[in-house]
C-alpha cells in the first residue's frame, strides 16, 4: 500500500482541496487505501474501533460537563450535584462519562489481553504495541485525575495516597510532592492542575491513536492464526466487511453502556464518593476504581514504600518489554499448547490481584497479594521466555485460506518464523 | 486446555469466596439490613407521591431539627406532587437571611421557591455542641453514601433496641445494631403518632421510617423516573439497531469463506 500510485479523486471539491492541500492522500497514507484486512478476524478484533468510540464519547460528554464544572475545593462537589440536579440531562452526561470511563477500561483490557493471547505484538508490530501502552498509561493518568474532580471522599483520599507515593523518591521526594500539590496538601491548586491535565490528556491520546492506526495499517492487522497474509486470497477490503462487523460491536458496547447508565448508574462507584471531601476524616479502606485494583494490590503488597512504588511502576513497565520477553516465534496461542495454559493462569492471577487490591493488606490478603504479585512478574520475566524457547508448538497452517491439514497429526513441526 | 479453563474458574471462585469471607474479620460488624420492596426499585420503578409527601412531613417535623438536606430547594417540592401554591406556602413558613440590602444590612425575609431548605445550625461547631459532640450529617445524599441505601435507612430508624447484656453505653449514646460501631449519638428520633398525616395513615414508627426513607431516596435520586423512562426507550432502540446491524453484517459476509 505504501508508495501506491496517487489516487484520482472523483469528487470535484475533494480534487480542489487535494490540489491545494493534499490532506486526502495524507489520510490515505495513514489509514491505508481500501485497507485490505485478513478475512479471519474474530470479534475480539472489534475492540479497537470500540475504543475509538469510547474516546469520542468521553471527549464529547467531558466538554459538556466542563461547561458547568467548577474546579475548587469549595465548589467542585456542589457543582457536580448542580449538574446532576439542575442542568437539563446533566445526570445523563455525568453518568455516561463516569460509566463510560469504566467500560473504556474494560474494553482496553480485553484489547490488551487479546494481543497477549494472539501474540499480536511480535515483529513487525512492536511499535504498535508500545504506542498502545503509551495510550494506556495516559488513560490511567486521565482517569485518575478525573476521579479526583467530583471531590468526594474517595477523590480526595485517592489523590492524597497516590501523590504521597512521590515522597518515596529518595532525597527530593518531599519537594517533588509539594511541587505536584501546588501547596502543602491536596487542595484547590492540586484540583485545578488535575482538571487542566484531565482536559488535555484525552487530546494527546487522540494524537497517539492516529499513530497507533498508522503503525497498524503499515503492516496490516494480525489475525487469530498469527500467520502473515500470503496474498489477496487471504484478505477482504475493510469496507464494507469490517465496517459492518464493527457496527455490531458498537451496538453491543452501547447497549452495555446504556444498561449501566440507566439502570445501575452507581454500580462502579463507591459510597464514600457521595460524601464531600473531608481532609479530617480518613476512610477506613482507601480504594481506587476497579480498573486500578491489580496494580494497587502490587503496590500495597510490598511493605517498603519505595519498593512498593518500584513494584507498581515495574508492573506497568514490564508490559513495554513484552514483545521481547515473549520469545516464541509462533504468535498465536492456538498453536502454543503450553503458553495457552500459562495464559489462563496469568488471567486468574490478575483477577486474584484485583480482589486483593479491594481489601486491606492484612492477614490472608497480604499473603495472597504477595504470592500473586510475585507470580505476575514471574509470568513475564521467567515463564514467557522459557516457554518460548522450549515449547513444542503445533504445525501452522500454510495460509489463512488453507485450513490446517490433519490437526490430529500431532507431530510438532519446526515453528515457522514470524517475519 | 480444559484443565486451564477449570483452573481459571476455580481461582476466580476462590477469590470470590475470600472476598466474602474477609467481611467476617471486621470487628464490630453492623447488622445487615433486610431488603425491602420499594415503589422505586426495579427497571419500572416510580415514586409514590403520597408516600414522598408523608416522608417530607416526617423530615420537616422531626429530622429537620438536627439534619439539613442542603441540595433541596423549595421549588423541588413540586416534583413530589405539591402544587406551585402549596410549595410557595410551605416555603413561606420559613425565614431566611438575605442581603446585603442597599444600606449594607442583612435582613430576614420569607423563604421563596428558589431558596434551599434552611439548615438547622449555623455551622458544624454549633451542630456538634448541640449533639454531644457528634455531627448530624446532611441527608441529601445519605441513601447513596451508605451501603444498603433506603433499606439501611429504614433499618436504622426502626431498629433501635435495648443494648445486649454487658454492653456499657457511653454517655448520651443509644444502641442501634445497624449503625457501624452500634453506639449512635442520635437518640431514637421517631415515636408512634409523632406526626399527623393529612391522608389519615396511621403514624407507626415503621410507617414513618419507611416514608422518610423514600423521601430521602427521592432527595438523592431525583432523576430516577426520567432515567427509567428514557432508559427503556434507549435500550429498545439500541437492541433493535444491534439486531439490524447483525443481519446487515451477515448479509455483507454471505460470500466470504
Ligand atoms: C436530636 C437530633 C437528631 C434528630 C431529631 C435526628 N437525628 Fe439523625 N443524627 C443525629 C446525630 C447527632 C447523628 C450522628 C450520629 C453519630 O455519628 O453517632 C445522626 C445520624 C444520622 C444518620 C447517619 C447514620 C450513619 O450511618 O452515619 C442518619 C441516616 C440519620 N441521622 C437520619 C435521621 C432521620 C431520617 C431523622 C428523622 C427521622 C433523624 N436522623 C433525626 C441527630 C439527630
Ligand atoms: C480518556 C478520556 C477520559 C476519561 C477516561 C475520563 C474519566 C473521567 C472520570 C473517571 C471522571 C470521574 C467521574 C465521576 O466519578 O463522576 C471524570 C470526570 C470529569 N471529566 Fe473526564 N475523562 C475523559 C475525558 C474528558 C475530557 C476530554 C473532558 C473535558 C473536555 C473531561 C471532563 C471531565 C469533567 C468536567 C469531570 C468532572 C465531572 C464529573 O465528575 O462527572 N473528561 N472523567
Amino acid at each position: 500500500m505504501s508508495g501506491a500510485a496517487k489516487r484520482e479523486y472523483k469528487n470535484g471539491f475533494v480534487r480542489w482541496v487535494e490540489y491545494r492541500l493534499p490532506i486526502f492522500s495524507a489520510a490515505d497514507a495513514i489509514v491505508g487505501r481500501d485497507y485490505p484486512s485478513p478475512k479471519n478476524l474474530n470479534y475480539l478484533w472489534n475492540l479497537g474501533s470500540i475504543l475509538g468510540l469510547a474516546l469520542v464519547i468521553q471527549i464529547i460528554t467531558g466538554i459538556f460537563l466542563a461547561f458547568y464544572y467548577i474546579p475548587t475545593a469549595e465548589q467542585a462537589f456542589n457543582s457536580v450535584e448542580h449538574i446532576m440536579r439542575n442542568v437539563n440531562n446533566g445526570w445523563l452526561l455525568r453518568y455516561v462519562h463516569a460509566n463510560g470511563a469504566s467500560l473504556f477500561f474494560a474494553a482496553v483490557y480485553i484489547h490488551m489481553i487479546r494481543a497477549h493471547y494472539y501474540g499480536s505484538y511480535k515483529a513487525p508490530r512492536e511499535l504498535l504495541w508500545l504506542i498502545g501502552l503509551a495510550i494506556f498509561a495516559l488513560m490511567m493518568a486521565t482517569a485518575f485525575m478525573g476521579y479526583v474532580l467530583p471531590w468526594g471522599q474517595m477523590s480526595f483520599w485517592a489523590a492524597t495516597v497516590i501523590t504521597n507515593l512521590f515522597t518515596a523518591i529518595p532525597l527530593i521526594g518531599d519537594s517533588v510532592t509539594i511541587w505536584l500539590w501546588g501547596g502543602f496538601s491536596v487542595d484547590t491548586p492540586t484540583l485545578q492542575r488535575f482538571y487542566s491535565l484531565h482536559y488535555l490528556f484525552p487530546f494527546i491520546i487522540a494524537g497517539l491513536v492516529m499513530m497507533h492506526i498508522w503503525a497498524l495499517h503499515t503492516h496490516g492487522s494480525s489475525n487469530p492464526l498469527g500467520i502473515e497474509v500470503k496474498g489477496p486470497q487471504d484478505t477482504i477490503p475493510f469496507h464494507p466487511y469490517y465496517t459492518a462487523k464493527d457496527l455490531v460491536g458498537f451496538g453491543v458496547f452501547l447497549l452495555i453502556l446504556a444498561f449501566f447508565v440507566f439502570y445501575q448508574p452507581v454500580y462502579f462507584s463507591h459510597p464514600d464518593q457521595f460524601k464531600p471531601a473531608d481532609p479530617l476524616v480518613t476512610p477506613p479502606n482507601i480504594v481506587p476504581e476497579w480498573y486500578f485494583l491489580p496494580f494497587y494490590a502490587i503496590l500495597r503488597s510490598i511493605p517498603d514504600k519505595l519498593l512498593g512504588v518500584v513494584g507498581f511502576v515495574s508492573s506497568i513497565l514490564v508490559l513495554f518489554f513484552l514483545p521481547y520477553l515473549d520469545t516464541s516465534k509462533v504468535r498465536s496461542a492456538k498453536y502454543r499448547p503450553v503458553f495457552r495454559q500459562f495464559f489462563f493462569i496469568f488471567l486468574a492471577d490478575v483477577v486474584i490481584l484485583g480482589f486483593v487490591g479491594a481489601n486491606p493488606p492484612e492477614g490472608a490478603w497480604l499473603v495472597i497479594g504477595r504470592l500473586a504479585s510475585a507470580y505476575y512478574f514471574i509470568h513475564f520475566l521467567v515463564i514467557l521466555p522459557l516457554v518460548g524457547w522450549f515449547e513444542r508448538t503445533k504445525p501452522l497452517p500454510e495460509s489463512i485460506s488453507t485450513p490446517v491439514l490433519g490437526d490430529a497429526g500431532g507431530g510438532a513441526a519446526k515453528p515457522e518464523p514470524a517475519e | 486446555m480444559k484443565a486451564a479453563r477449570r483452573l481459571f474458574a476455580a481461582a476466580a471462585t476462590a477469590a470470590a469466596l475470600m472476598l466474602a469471607g474477609s467481611a467476617g474479620w471486621a470487628a464490630e460488624k453492623p447488622r445487615e439490613p433486610e431488603s425491602r420492596d420499594w415503589s422505586f426499585s426495579g427497571m419500572f420503578g416510580k415514586y409514590d407521591r403520597a408516600e414522598l409527601q408523608r416522608g417530607y412531613l416526617v423530615y420537616k417535623e422531626v429530622c429537620a431539627a438536627c439534619h439539613s438536606v442542603e441540595q433541596l430547594a423549595f421549588r423541588n417540592l413540586r416534583e413530589i406532587g405539591f402544587s406551585e401554591e402549596e410549595a410557595t406556602a410551605i416555603a413561606s413558613e420559613f425565614t431566611v437571611r438575605d442581603g446585603p440590602d442597599d444600606s449594607g444590612e442583612y435582613y430576614d425575609r420569607e423563604a421563596l421557591l428558589s431558596d434551599h431548605l434552611p439548615e438547622p445550625y449555623e455551622n458544624e461547631n454549633e451542630a456538634r455542641a448541640a449533639n454531644n459532640g457528634a455531627f448530624p450529617p446532611d441527608l441529601s445524599l445519605i441513601v447513596r453514601s451508605r451501603r444498603g441505601g433506603p433499606d439501611f435507612l429504614y433499618a436504622l430508624l426502626a431498629g433501635y433496641e435495648d443494648p445486649p447484656d454487658g454492653l456499657e453505653l457511653a454517655d448520651g449514646m443509644s444502641y442501634n445494631p445497624y449503625f457501624t460501631g452500634t453506639q449512635i449519638a442520635m437518640p431514637p428520633p421517631l415515636f408512634e403518632d409523632m406526626v399527623e398525616y393529612a391522608d389519615g395513615t396511621a403514624a407507626s414508627v415503621e410507617q414513618m421510617s419507611s416514608d422518610v426513607a423514600a423521601f430521602l431516596y427521592w432527595a438523592a435520586v431525583p432523576e430516577l423516573e426520567d432515567r427509567n423512562r428514557l432508559g427503556l426507550q434507549v435500550m429498545i432502540f439500541l437492541a433493535l439497531l444491534t439486531v439490524l446491524f447483525y443481519f446487515v453484517k451477515r448479509r455483507v459476509w454471505r460470500d466470504v469463506h
